[in-house]
């Protein structure tokens, strides 16, 4: 057997894939553990009871000051913001990202100014937002459409205009228009790769929803970390951190899952 | 019917054909040979309308020829010739939909349903009969190049240009597709005009072959001189009326069950 060429069975990947995982978290039990047997009122390294307590309080019991259920209102708070910006993204990828891609006029046009606004740190642009937008749900939302929308964009632009240029002429010779060529040739062609864009900005979109969570809100999964971090409340902290990990893996499935479903003929070289 | 007059191409300084005249009769099958670089693809891509010729006039029917590519002249590339997003019907439907709607691109109802009925016949006659539903990266090569020539006869092309269509397959393959196309190509009344690099193929296939190579070099500038014709070759040769290849090799299973 070679290392290059081993192909571990199906068992063995899952089996091989949980270790790591596994080992992680033994060793941090081991870890709390060892330090609760020091000092039993430790908050930096928490006993999974003691998370247990922790979140019971924050899943079911109603926060005396506003009533709310607070580790569902900021699960609710934080995804409608991800998914809002998310969606806007996404819309004017399909917008301009498959215009820019499609037409060399526009793409002459708006090249420069889409990569421009790429290559501005998002973060570096965040006051500006509060500025303009307030400190409500517009800037938040903004952070993450500006930070994700620009690689979005210009992704799905090079990727259709990469196509090769056999399938315009031929679509040229089959009768189609400008427009026939867009809508059946290019856009069909774009979207399995706005899916992988989308799947692969997920991770940034979560950052820029923390820090403007943590900078400026008073609900939402970022909001809450910062907040009881200066309790040192490990106890929130990690099962929050944990949540949010879950969340993003889902998403990310979802969106493959969506992708194989809905794309078919774009999976059928990986097989 | 069609006719080239004096068709030059230059890239900037670089003479890639000069002084091209030729006059293409109807129904003729003509097949351009010569080396690499000697421009049989330009003079494809000029013929196509995906060029513009840098002198010269192009008229088709004594009209000037529109300067963009347009259903009057199909062609099949060596490769990318098909849309990998849509099924094997939904290539050849593409060129009814694009012409029936142009505002959606799109057929619905009875329409759709002549369309289809359409668009299978011709799958027919290309034997894709059965891989309606397949997406062509679920198909060989061959497969791919008969669904490239069935989208592309679905419109009724005046003049089908083939640029090294047969190149990237197998030897046994080429075969059942020369029968085909030489089947298509008489059934259909078409003008073919073929670029390729197979000198047997270029003769075994066409009425005509032309040789395009540069008549002069100056070895100091060798972009100085363009390609030309040097050998202009009509095949008098009487083809056989019906070849005796083809039903067969397309027909995949012929035994009947009981």
């Amino acid at each position: 057997m070679r290392w290059v060429t081993a192909q571990p069975t199906r068992r063995a990947t899952l089996l091989l894939g949980a270790l790591p995982l596994l080992v992680l978290a033994l060793a941090y039990i081991v870890a709390a553990a060892a330090r609760h047997a020091d000092n039993a009122a430790d908050k930096i390294l928490p006993l999974p009871g003691a998370m247990a307590a922790a979140m019971a309080g924050l899943l079911f019991e109603p926060d005396p000051l506003s009533g709310q259920y607070l580790f569902w209102a900021d699960t609710i708070a934080s995804l409608g913001r991800l998914g809002l910006g998310l969606g806007i993204a996404t819309a004017s990828t399909l917008l301009v990202g498959v215009l820019v891609g499609s037409l060399p006029p526009l793409r002459a046009f708006l090249g420069p100014l889409v990569t421009a606004i790429a290559v501005i740190p998002p973060i570096a642009v965040l006051p500006i937002l509060f500025i303009v937008f307030g400190l409500g749900e517009v800037a938040k939302v903004a952070l993450i459409v500006v930070g994700v929308a620009p690689f979005m964009v210009r992704d799905v632009a090079g990727h259709i205009a990469a196509l090769p240029r056999e399938q315009v002429v031929k679509a040229l010779t089959l009768g189609a228009n400008s427009w026939g060529v867009v809508l059946r040739v290019m856009l069909p062609q774009a979207l399995p790769r706005l899916l992988d864009g989308l799947r692969l900005s997920l991770g940034p979109a979560w950052v820029f929803l923390i820090s403007a969570e943590a900078i400026a809100a008073d609900v939402g999964l970022g909001y809450r970390i910062f907040l009881v971090r200066r309790y040192l409340a490990m106890d929130v902290i990690i099962p929050y951190v944990a949540w949010i990990a879950l969340l993003a893996v889902v998403l990310d499935f979802a969106l493959v899952f969506a992708s194989r479903r809905l794309f078919g003929w774009a999976h059928l070289g990986a097989r | 019917m069609l006719s080239l007059r004096n068709i030059w191409v230059e890239y900037g300084e670089k003479v890639v054909l000069e002084r091209i005249s030729l006059d293409i009769t109807e129904g003729s099958f003509v097949s351009i040979i010569g080396p690499s670089g000697a421009g049989k693809s330009s003079l494809l891509r000029v013929i196509l309308g995906q060029e513009r010729p840098t002198r010269g006039t192009i008229t088709l029917d004594g009209a000037p020829l529109p300067r963009e590519c347009g259903p009057d002249r199909g062609v099949v590339f060596q490769r990318y010739s098909v849309f990998p997003h849509l099924t094997v019907l939904g290539n050849v439907l593409l060129g009814l939909e694009f012409s029936a709607s142009p505002l959606t691109a799109r057929l619905f109802g009875s329409a759709r349903r002549a369309a289809v009925s359409e668009a299978e016949a011709m799958l027919g006659q290309v034997g894709l009969a059965d891989a309606r539903d397949l997406y062509p990266a679920q198909m060989s090569g061959g497969m791919q190049q008969r669904l490239a020539i069935a989208q592309a006869l679905i419109k009724r092309p005046r003049i089908l240009l083939l640029d090294e269509p047969f190149g990237a397959l197998d030897p046994g393959i080429r075969g059942d597709m020369h029968a085909l196309i030489t089947r298509l190509w008489r059934e259909h009344g078409l003008t073919i005009i073929m670029v390729t690099h197979d000198i047997k193929e270029a003769f075994a296939l066409g009425t005509r072959v032309l040789t395009l190579d540069k008549r002069r070099h100056d070895p100091h500038a060798p972009q100085r001189y363009g390609a030309g014709v040097i050998y202009d070759l009509a095949l008098t040769r009487k083809r056989a009326p019906e070849p005796a290849e083809d039903a067969s090799s397309i027909t995949i299973d012929t035994k009947v069950n009981t």
